[in-house]
């Protein structure tokens, strides 16, 4: 049963390593995967700890129905100290890793200290071995995973790793597994690299037992049905994410070249069309996934011919296409693969480097701080790989970027920039680097951003269905009450859009599941009835649909508490003061000219807070935290 | 009449819904490496094999089984074990050309595809069909058509 996988506590100082059951209590409270992780996140660290410090812990999970036949129960879950921003660090990918950790036992990893030397994690069938890693490091991503197989001789072992980048403490390293499955973002894979923590391998035979197998089956089958029947699984198993971008620059709600233009005019060369023409080779699948969204892709003539990879999505496209005034795919797709096998998160180096060239065209950097690269925007296409590869090895200016925006603008000041006038050019929240999107007409995704608890992000909350223009009635349904608007333009209803997201992201990384079996695209997607029915069939745990609404406001206040801890408060919930100040310059007539209003916004977090329970200042209230059961943390029950 | 099992590789995304669905109908636990069908990938090119038993007719598991427990059921157009003979030998895995028969480390015994008694729950969880499952008469229909096709367009541009 998934309640029999076990939580390992890894200390590299001393070689020590425990194994020991969840408590039932903790599954009820958290679930698993991100849910129990962000508890041990606030028991474990704090203020003090120092997340690049051995005193810092990467938390490895798999989601409470991972590797069970609910569909897309694939993700994996990382967590620590981000040290990008200071505070929650949370990242989640696909892939096959997270299944191969259940079949091997575990479901929760705690990997604390340092080792003396690099090592990697062996876990097979209740083992952990640590082992030593010294002929892995300096490799690639699929290197590393490749010779782990082969010195074990199994094809079947799935790691995650770090490539360059989080050797270097590339302050935004990621982590990966398979290709192009990245947990991308907030720097876990720079925790990794602090610890010496090359790999983590993992190849199990062990029985997931299911506690109402037949049922388990029917319903999952009858799940994977209800979603293929979507127009939105069918979009995604032939385009990809990359769906929208052709709507989206249409009506002009993309940034491009750091957000002074919202629309690319000539766009011809970007579109999904020109990349199926010229690069697709089909598309697969993670895990137990029937919407295979996963592209492939092949460069067929020119110097890089022969390049095979997977991706890309439609971030990428932006953050390494619009963003960067880059019109055509082959510099993309080099930029993804190059940031892959590097392990460094694209979205952060796109949205630093789009910054910095459009600090550049201003005056306020010149090639003296560039140290000769010509940040000009016609040279984008050229200096990608450069920026990518110096960032990667910490080389020349990449140096200067590879500590992320925070460590980027103390450097710039004292080499003699003007901090203010340079600081207003960062698209972001908390330090956290900006989805190349432009959200200054779609208030629900700009409050999303502003509010999500690991910084600027689209994956906490993201109500993309909010575009849809659904009848508020439907709407009203959906989101538990209102008032509601179908206007994406309009500021009501959006608190509580978010509010409602947030709690259903929080269950959907908790069990494991992919956000593109939830509500994300569709209103049609997965919500708490289907995901209750599927932990009971699965686990036989009964929790219901109300008690899932509460788990995911415990897991999201817990993330709040943390942070709160770390001094944020009311007046870090704001995105960068170009949002509110500088109007859309192009696109459709009906987003043209729009910017975020900062009373309307104000109203918002009021309204947000209340909804949660939590106080004018976005602390949440003694009752709250009672209610949530959070009263007692930290509680050091894990 | 029969039908077998026929996989079109061009059409899977290696998602392994397939091996869970096996194992959870046939042992009732998720576990990929008790289930009867198994994907082979290569990873770095990106290719994805699913294998299964291929039901042979003159089938060399049921040739070399010294005790008779491997035998051909035609109304269903395959070949099962009959587990109160089985010895556990695995003469069987040995000699099949196509690693279809398994062994099942954890309840200790051999293991091949039963077709799910005429309803393969691999063919209910792939949502690409790259497993179908198809009536013996008309198996090679697609492959036909498909070379006809291309005959037909020879004929049409060159007379």
């Amino acid at each position: 049963m998934p309640l029999t996988r076990k939580i390992a506590y890894i200390d590299l100082s001393t070689g020590e390593i425990k194994k020991e059951l969840i408590p039932e209590r903790m599954r009820k409270l958290f679930l698993g995967g991100r849910g129990i992780d962000m508890y041990l996140l606030y028991n474990y660290t704090g203020p003090e700890t120092d997340p690049i410090g051995p005193e810092n812990v990467l938390l490895v999970s798999a989601g409470l129905l991972v590797g069970s036949p609910a569909p897309g129960s694939a993700r994996t879950h990382v967590g620590g100290k981000s040290p990008v921003t200071g505070i929650v660090g949370s990242t989640n990918m696909g892939g096959f890793f997270a299944p191969e950790l259940t079949f091997a036992g575990f479901h929760h990893l705690v990997v604390k200290g340092k080792a003396a030397k690099p090592v990697y994690l062996w876990i097979h069938d209740g083992e952990i071995e640590i082992r030593d890693a010294s002929h892995l490091w300096g490799k690639d991503i699929l290197a590393t995973q490749e010779q782990i197989r082969a010195e074990h001789g199994d094809p079947e072992i799935k790691s995650m790793c770090i490539g360059i980048g989080g050797e270097n403490l590339v302050r935004y390293a990621n982590v990966k597994t398979g290709m192009k499955n990245a947990g991308g973002r907030t720097g876990m894979g720079c925790i990794m690299g602090s610890k010496n923590l090359k790999a983590i391998a993992a190849r199990g035979t062990m029985d997931l037992k299911l506690a109402y197998p037949a049922e388990a089956l029917d319903f999952c089958l009858k799940s994977k049905e209800h979603f293929m029947d979507t127009k939105v699984a069918t979009a995604l198993g032939f385009d990809g994410t990359m769906f929208i971008w052709n709507i989206t620059n249409t009506t002009g709600m993309l940034r491009v070249k750091n957000g002074q233009l919202n629309k690319l005019e000539e766009w011809e060369g970007l579109t999904i069309e020109e990349f199926h023409d010229k690069y697709r080779v089909g598309t697969v699948a993670c895990f137990n996934c029937p919407v295979h969204c996963r592209h492939q892709w092949r460069i067929k003539d020119g110097p890089n011919a022969g390049t095979f990879w997977e991706g890309p999505e439609y971030n990428t496209q932006m953050s390494l296409g619009n963003n960067l005034w880059i019109k055509e795919w082959e510099p993309i797709l080099i930029g993804q693969y190059l940031t892959d096998i590097y392990g460094v998160d694209f979205s952060e180096v796109g949205n630093l480097l789009a910054w910095s060239m459009e600090l550049y065209q201003r005056g306020l950097i010149d090639k003296k701080i560039t140290q000769g690269l010509d940040l000009d925007w016609e040279n984008a296409p050229n200096i990608l790989p450069v920026v990518i590869e110096q960032i990667a090895k910490r080389e020349g200016f990449g140096e200067l970027l590879a500590d992320g925006a925070y460590g980027y603008i103390d450097k710039l000041e004292k080499l003699g920039v003007d901090r203010d006038k340079a600081w207003y050019y960062f698209i972001g929240c908390k330090g956290h680097s900006a989805l190349a999107t432009d959200d200054r007409a779609s208030r629900a995704l700009a409050f999303g951003a502003g509010v999500s608890s690991r910084g600027w992000d689209h994956l906490r909350s993201r109500p993309a269905i909010d575009h849809y223009h659904l009848p508020e009635k439907v709407m009203e349904e959906l989101y538990d009450g209102g008032p509601m608007s179908s206007e994406f333009k309009s500021y009501v209803g959006k608190a509580r859009e978010i509010w409602w997201f947030e709690r259903h992201y929080a269950v959907v990384d908790s069990v494991g599941t992919c956000k593109f079996h939830s509500c994300f695209f569709s209103p049609h997607g997965f919500k708490w009835e289907h995901q209750s029915e599927w932990i009971k069939y699965i686990t036989g745990l009964d929790i219901s649909p109300e008690e899932l609404r509460e788990i995911g406001a415990r897991i999201y206040t817990i993330e709040r508490m943390y942070n709160n801890r770390e001094g944020l408060s009311r007046k870090d919930d704001w995105l960068s003061d170009f949002m509110y100040e500088v109007p859309m310059p192009g696109g459709l007539p009906y987003v043209k000219g729009e910017k975020l209003d900062r009373d309307k916004w104000n109203e918002m977090l009021d309204e947000y807070y209340a909804l949660y329970g939590w106080d004018n200042e976005g602390v949440p209230t003694e009752e709250t935290l009672e209610r949530l059961s959070l009263d007692k943390e930290p509680s050091h029950i894990l | 009449m029969a039908k077998m099992l026929i996989i079109d590789h061009e059409k899977c995304t290696g998602c392994r819904f397939c091996e869970t669905a096996c194992a959870t109908a046939k042992e009732g636990v998720s576990n990929p490496t008790r289930a009867r069908v198994s994907l082979v990938k290569w990873e770095t090119e990106g290719s994805t094999i699913p294998m299964v038993c291929q039901q042979c007719q003159d089938a060399p598991c049921v040739t070399v089984c010294p005790v008779k427990a491997l035998s051909r059921d035609e109304e269903l157009g395959r070949v099962v074990v009959d587990y109160d003979l089985c010895i556990g030998c695995k003469f069987c895995i040995v000699v099949c050309p196509f690693g279809g028969m398994g062994f099942d480390i954890i309840a200790k015994r051999v293991i091949k595809c039963d077709l799910c008694d005429g309803d393969p729950n691999c063919v209910k969880a792939c949502s690409t069909d790259a497993i179908q499952f198809v009536d013996l008469s008309t198996v090679n229909i697609v492959k036909k058509r498909k070379a006809a096709a291309r005959i037909e367009e020879l004929i049409k541009r060159f007379g």
